[in-house]
């Protein structure tokens, strides 16, 4: 008997964009009704491939067969058609609708002109029940747990026909518990029929949940293989080619000094407080990690930190002054260092040259301003010299900063805000979303601000990035800090309940 | 490197396909209201080329320009001041009020006037500023709406408090006329038309805002919140001083673009004075790609245009064809801009790729080595 046709068949893939790794002749094939995980570092192309798969990019060279025949997608529109869904690492929802108007949203029932929700209600009814993704279609979306909302996602993609479901990195934003009940979930629409390709670098879950794993590693496919025939280790091994870094920090630095001291801070928005009587102490030489789910407080306490937003209440003190008032200039040029969390968003100028990239932040300060000028003869030295200590891969000084690749660009950031000689370095997720390498770089400059006195808070999504760099560690959970940890014996799942809440502890 | 001097010349590319564009639609118009388009060209060169149409040209280029960097200014950090004719009308009188009621030693006389009319403009622009940073109203909004209101007020002002005494039964609605010391004197004179001096004190502007956007602190502030506005807050840029700050400087260029037709021809504000320039200015700076290099030649074509299109009166054609070589002029230049950028960025993009693969193949190579 011949066997079926594979349910997705990618052959030959190939895309190429300047300045990133992207697709290199992949070959991937997805057999009906399993769930496929596509493993790879962050930077490995992935995403890419995904994106081609859902008709978002397309393919410089290979094919895309569907049940044993070519299929070509121009748009997602055509993808949807075909019956793939794909539910984002980051929700597309509109918070202030319902469950049941996010899921029709793009594909409005009809009848007569006017919208006919009694269908589509009965139909959310039904697909939850019969695929076990439990959800009420009249709640307000806002009041939905992040679990939730990925349900709202999942169930918006079968409400439109998918019969395969793409889940782009689905556990990123999860705390284990709610990995759990995914998980139970995604075997349940297995059971149906659905085939899931699931996206991921997390090798223990890939283990646990995959039918089939296939390893992506610069742009290639590297093997694919069953789960019962390899480890973690051997699975790490084969996506990084070569030994994993571990984000380990060496003795302890910690001194006795308070470089950072925060006080009863308080952040409202709205009528909500976003941050709610935060208080702890950076020391010299410390790295003092904040925990927490996205969306608890972390970004308030970081922008009222730097000046960005006025606290309601309390004071952050830097080396024994008062700066709550002060704007954020005044608290950059007083040794006030920031990475910010989005990269391009908010800390690069991606059209101007990295001579104009390495003065932002630093515009008022030698050797970028002399009196009230630009120097850029100054500024251009000093990014020559921040390139090659920093090991920035690029041409020179006078590429424009879109040209980098998301780690080199990071380098860049990290560089520019070290060689300023802070006393105080906030790091917002420093490591996201770029590549290994760079990744095990951005460490080594973390651990060696440290060891050269700095005062760091570190707020991430890798919890076992915060674990392994941070000497203290606090959840952050609704605004408040909840606990404060010891890494040294924290688990990640400990964190994990910690940052829902499940466990409970006072501030030491 | 020759494939950095082929890009370099892809920029050439955006006047040429504007002027020729602009050539092919405005003989389309011509043909369909059957006129002669070479006719029409040809004099159109011909009358532009005369002594006194040159010097008009630049005449009517330094308001243009003028008006082109105060928007530009605005621009360069994706503020709209769209405000810039209210302002200029408003400042133009008040200077021009100043002017005739004081007398000064000449070259202090000039000084005041252009001090009068900044501080006017900055002034008037300053109220768009406040209510964005204060309440949020979008600046394109109050800016139309202050415009209105500018013409409004000015002429109230004008005819209620600031007009000259009417001297027998003259109908004339200006003000009083400017002492001697508040005039200035053609720089020279071509085929019997006046240059007006105040083309230098235009391109010391233009050098000045240069020299402001590029080379200092404040105009890099300025390009950052263009770029990113977030990225130039997080870097300590204060938005809302930044705002007020290139309203006030962009209000007050506004106010000077009055004064070359003030100080070089009618030393009064009468209903006379060119009106539309303010708006003329968004164009200019469009097409000049607010640098000011860009703006100049923007400014001296479009006053060449309006200049040489006066002779189609008297071939029998309606002058007003030319609104829409303008209007295509604009179109092509920002279309083809935007073309012309994105595969400009997309070429340096892909070269700076290549040299850093070849730096990691080298570096590579040592450490295997």
């Amino acid at each position: 008997m011949a066997e079926r046709a594979p349910a997705v068949e990618l052959k030959g893939i190939t895309k190429t964009f300047p300045g990133v790794v992207a697709n290199d002749d992949i070959n991937l094939a997805v057999q009906p009704g399993e769930i496929h995980a596509v493993v790879g570092e962050n930077g490995a192309g992935k995403s890419t491939l995904m994106k081609i798969l859902y008709g978002m990019l397309r393919p410089d060279s290979g094919t895309i067969l569907m049940d044993g025949s070519g299929v070509h997608f121009r748009s997602p529109k055509d993808a949807i058609a075909a019956g793939i869904g794909m539910v984002h690492q980051h929700f597309m929802l509109a918070t202030n609708f319902t469950v049941l108007e996010n899921v029709v949203l793009g594909s409005e029932p009809a009848h007569a002109g006017a919208l006919d929700f009694g269908a589509a209600r009965a139909r959310i009814r039904e697909l939850s029940e019969s695929h076990g993704v439990p959800l009420d279609p009249d709640r307000l979306t806002e009041d939905l747990a992040v679990g939730e909302r990925q349900r709202v996602e999942i169930v918006k993609v079968l409400y439109r026909g998918a019969r395969i479901l793409i889940l782009d990195e689905p556990t990123a934003v999860l705390v284990p518990q709610e990995v759990v009940e995914l998980f139970g979930q995604l075997r349940e629409l297995r059971a149906q029929g659905v085939t899931i390709i699931f996206i991921s670098h997390k090798l223990d879950e890939v283990l646990e949940i995959a039918d089939s794993i296939t390893v992506i590693r610069d742009g290639h496919t590297v093997r694919t293989v069953k789960p019962e025939e390899v480890t973690a280790r051997q699975l790490a091994e084969l996506m990084v080619g070569s030994e994993l870094p571990t984000p380990e920090t060496r003795e302890s630095t910690v001194t006795e000094e308070v470089l950072l001291s925060v006080q009863g801070l308080g952040v409202r928005v709205g009528a909500r407080w976003a941050l709610e009587d935060a208080t702890f102490d950076i020391h010299h030489g410390e790295i003092v990690g904040i925990a927490g789910v996205e969306g608890n407080g972390q970004r308030e306490l970081v922008e009222a930190l730097i000046g960005l937003r006025k606290p309601d209440t309390g004071s952050v003190i830097l080396a024994g002054t008062d700066i709550t008032q002060w704007p954020t200039r005044q608290r950059r040029e007083n040794g006030l260092g920031y990475i910010p969390e989005d990269r391009q968003g908010r800390g690069l100028l991606l059209p101007s040259p990295l001579w104009e990239n390495t003065m932002l932040g630093h515009q008022t300060l030698y050797p970028f301003a002399r009196g009230p000028w630009i120097n850029k003869k100054g500024a251009r030295a000093q990014t020559e010299h921040l390139i090659s200590e920093y090991g920035v891969m690029t041409p020179g000084p006078d590429t424009s900063a879109l040209a980098l690749s998301g780690g080199n660009q990071q380098k860049l950031i990290v560089g520019r805000e070290m060689t300023a000689a802070p006393k105080v370095l906030i790091a917002a997720q420093p490591t996201r979303g770029i590549d290994v390498g760079a990744q095990a770089a951005v460490w080594e400059l973390i651990r060696e601000a440290r060891a050269l006195g700095l005062a760091l808070l570190l707020t991430s999504a890798d919890l076992e990035e915060l674990i392994g760099l941070s000497d203290t560690l606090y959840v952050i959970l609704r605004g408040r800090l909840v606990a404060r940890l010891d890494p040294a014996t924290v688990t990640p799942e400990e964190l994990g309940s910690y940052m829902t809440g499940a466990k409970q502890a006072g501030v030491a | 490197m020759r494939k950095r001097w082929q890009i370099r010349l892809l920029w050439l590319l955006v006047p040429i396909s504007a002027i020729v564009l602009a050539i092919v639609v405005s003989s389309l118009v011509l043909l369909s209201i059957d006129a002669s388009p070479v006719d029409a060209f040809r004099s159109m060169y011909e009358y532009g080329t005369q002594g006194n149409s040159l010097a008009s040209t630049v005449n009517r280029a330094v308001p243009l320009f003028i008006a082109g960097l105060a928007v530009a200014i605005g621009f360069k950090m994706n503020l709209f001041n769209i405000g810039v004719e209210g302002q200029y009308r408003i400042a133009t009188l008040m200077a021009a009020a100043a002017g005739a009621a004081v007398t000064l030693p000449a070259p202090f006389h000039i000084a005041f006037i252009m001090l009068v009319g900044m501080v006017t403009g900055a002034a008037w622009a300053s109220i768009a500023a406040v209510l964005k940073v204060k309440r949020g109203v979008h600046e394109v909004v109050s800016t139309i709406m202050l415009n209105s209101i500018a013409t409004g007020l000015g002429a109230y002002l004008l005819s209620n408090y600031l007009r000259k005494p009417a001297v027998g039964s003259e109908l004339l609605i200006a003000t009083p006329q400017i002492p001697h010391s508040g005039q200035l004197g053609p720089l020279t004179t071509i085929g019997g038309e006046d240059v007006r001096s105040f083309v230098l004190i235009a391109i010391l502007l233009g050098v000045f805002v240069y020299v402001l956007i590029w080379r200092t602190r404040f105009g890099y502030d300025l390009r950052a919140s263009g770029i990113n506005p977030d990225a130039a807050r997080v870097s300590g840029v204060d938005p809302n001083k930044m705002i007020m700050r290139t309203m006030l400087l962009s209000g007050a260029i506004a106010g000077l673009i009055g004064m070359s037709d003030l100080f070089g021809f009618f030393h009064a504000y009468t209903l006379d004075l060119p009106t539309g320039i303010g708006f003329d200015g968004i164009a200019v700076a469009l097409v000049g790609l607010n640098h000011p290099i860009g703006i100049a030649i923007a400014a001296l074509v479009f006053g060449w245009v309006d200049r040489a299109a006066q002779i189609l009166d008297l071939e029998g054609i309606p002058k007003e064809v030319i609104i829409i070589t303008k209007g295509v002029i604009i179109f092509s230049v920002v279309i083809a801009y935007e073309i012309v950028r994105r595969v400009v960025l997309s070429q340096e993009v892909k070269t700076a790729a290549e040299e850093t693969r070849k730096l990691e193949q080298a570096e590579e190579e040592t450490v295997a080595a």
